[in-house]
């Protein structure tokens, strides 16, 4: 019964969340529905596109699994993943080993010095690539990356680190100074200091870090777009948009699967971590 | 850092003033011949227009639903985790590969919008409100293939992928109001609609402005929704100034013009950042 009036209170929540929050949610049920479908039932105008025809209770008799296969089996899409982990973790890897000293360094220090770097390295977070990539794809050329990941792995940090260290100066500011004194008293080292106090507290914002820095680099596309022309070294990004529409030719449902696969996971990573970046955002910015 | 964008920074700059091509590291120096030329070109005065509009319509989409939804979002109800788990789709996605779902949506045959538009009979209306002549239940309109219903196509997909990032970001606003605010506005009588205006609004817009600023900023700069979908097409109505700049610097080769349109969002990005810096200062005082 509480239960019941529990719910009833909250009935004119449901009632304006549901809507956005089915038209936030449409494109993803559509790519769903899209990806099962046989041919004979997407190309056809008199099919109720909502649902798989023809419509029955069995409703997985009328769908079939051959497009998700054939991108796994018949294109470059399983190295296109590969790809896009390669780069993400490399990335992740330089980032966090640059942005975390930064990041503590940049949260202890005080007065106008440390803030005014702040703002220049969230200034830097703000030059989009659309206006780096030109000059940034004579350079890739001109170094012999061109056509290889290492073009991305060298070019993406320009813009995971100054985010990452943005976030990491919020994380580190969250940590009294007063925890580093007293293990310096109790006879710590400085770095021991670090290693055993600083860094088990801070370790859920470095894993936040991993985490954006990651779907940053999954995300990107026009860097990934104009440094890489061959198929085999393509990300997910690029690889799909790319060399899955041949022509005019869509191959809809195996895009949709290409599309969607990619975007769960991402998504369910988001969402465990969201009041982390919450915090962390805020805690750089408004503080 | 200085070295992977100061140095194609500044040399975005360098080459914006010369008339180097693909294949080339540098080129003459022409002067402001680059910033002229490109206010010759018909198609670059579209791609500004485009750009601002682009960016504002997009923008005012999502602070209304930012606005709506993350007052609603702190509150407690079942299911909250998967409402937050849907609304944050969009953003989580890669943009390339969302998109391409968007492209299927507004597909020329099987578009599921007309298909429901034609089951509710709307299709007229929709025709009428864009001004489509000949357009009707047999004859739908292509929605990536008329230059002003390709904008409004590119708006929505933009304003879709950015309203969660502002959401969370309002969350955070919202989350940073102290409860003894509450409590007095509770003591003073303050409920309900009244609350939300007197209280929470004022309180909130700060934030709100740096969730929009920050918006401003990643859509102006959006390349990916508009060459996914239209590729700045039909007939260039859609290019906006990343677009233009990649026809411009990579497909015709002429890197040192390329340069120069990229360049032309600095102004804009530059006016957003002082007053992003302002805001957050004043957040910082209060």
């Amino acid at each position: 019964m509480a239960s019941l009036r529990a719910g009833l209170r909250s009935l004119p929540t449901y009632l304006v969340v549901a809507p956005f929050a089915i038209v936030l949610a449409f494109p993803f049920y559509w790519m769903l529905m899209t990806m099962f479908k046989e041919d004979s039932d997407l190309y056809d105008v008199t099919h109720v596109p909502y649902v798989f025809n023809p419509i029955q209770w069995r409703f997985w008799e009328s769908a079939t699994t051959k497009h998700v296969s054939f991108i796994f089996e018949e294109t470059n899409y399983p190295t296109w993943l590969l790809n896009t982990a390669i780069v993400g973790g490399l990335v992740v890897l330089i980032t966090l080993v640059i942005s975390a000293p930064a990041g503590y360094a940049l949260a202890r220090l005080s007065g106008r010095w440390g803030q005014g770097v702040g703002i220049a390295i969230f200034l830097v977070y703000l030059v989009p690539p659309t206006l780096l990539f030109l000059p940034l794809s004579r350079l890739v050329t001109e170094l012999h990356l061109k056509d290889t990941l290492w073009s991305l792995i060298l070019v993406y940090p320009s813009f995971t680190i100054p985010f990452s260290t943005w976030l990491l100066m919020g994380f580190f500011k969250t940590i009294p100074q007063e925890l580093e004194d007293a293990a310096l008293i109790d006879g710590c080292s400085r770095l021991k200091a670090l290693r055993k106090i600083v860094f088990p507290v801070s370790l859920p914002g470095l894993l936040t870090v991993v985490i954006f820095t990651f779907t940053l680099c999954v995300n990107e596309f026009i860097y990934a777009f104009t440094f890489v022309s061959s198929s085999e070294v393509r990300t997910v990004s690029a690889g799909v948009p790319n060399d899955l529409i041949r022509g005019d030719v869509f191959f809809w449902q195996s895009l949709m699967a290409a599309t969607l696969i990619p975007a769960i996971p991402l998504a369910l990573l988001y969402n465990a971590f969201l009041d982390r970046f919450i915090k962390g955002f805020t805690g750089g910015a408004f503080r | 850092m200085v070295l992977v964008v100061g140095v194609p920074f500044f040399w975005a700059i360098y080459l914006s003033f010369t008339d180097a091509v693909g294949g080339s590291l540098s080129g003459n120096w022409v002067g402001f011949d680059n910033f002229t030329n490109a206010w010759q070109d018909e198609n670059f005065r579209r791609a500004v227009r485009n750009t601002l509009i682009f960016t504002l319509a997009s923008q005012a989409i999502v602070l209304v639903g930012a606005a709506v939804l993350s007052n609603l979002l702190v509150r407690d109800f079942r299911g909250k985790w998967f409402v937050r788990f849907l609304v944050i789709l969009p953003w989580a996605a890669p943009v390339a590969l969302s998109t391409i779902g968007w492209l299927w949506i507004f597909d020329s045959l099987f578009s599921v919008v007309n298909w429901t538009l034609k089951e509710l009979h709307l299709v007229g209306a929709v025709c009428w409100m864009f001004g489509v002549e000949g357009c009707g239940a047999v004859n739908p309109p292509q929605w990536l293939g008329r230059s002003n219903m390709a904008l409004v196509a590119v708006i929505i997909v933009n304003a879709w992928r950015i309203l969660p990032f502002a959401v969370v970001i309002f969350i955070a606003g919202l989350a940073s109001i102290p409860t003894e605010v509450d409590d007095a506005a509770k003591i003073d009588g303050a409920t309900g609609v009244k609350k939300l205006w007197y209280v929470t609004l004022p309180l909130q817009l700060p934030i709100a402005l740096v969730a929009v600023l920050f918006g401003i900023v990643f859509t102006a700069g959006e390349f990916a929704v508009v060459y996914i979908l239209t590729q700045g097409g039909p007939f260039n109505s859609t290019q906006v100034l990343p677009t233009w700049a990649f026809q411009v610097g990579i497909n015709s080769g002429s890197l040192g013009q390329g340069a120069a349109i990229s360049l032309y969002l600095l102004p804009l990005l530059a006016v957003v950042t002082v007053f992003m810096l302002f805001f957050a200062r004043r957040a910082q005082v209060s």
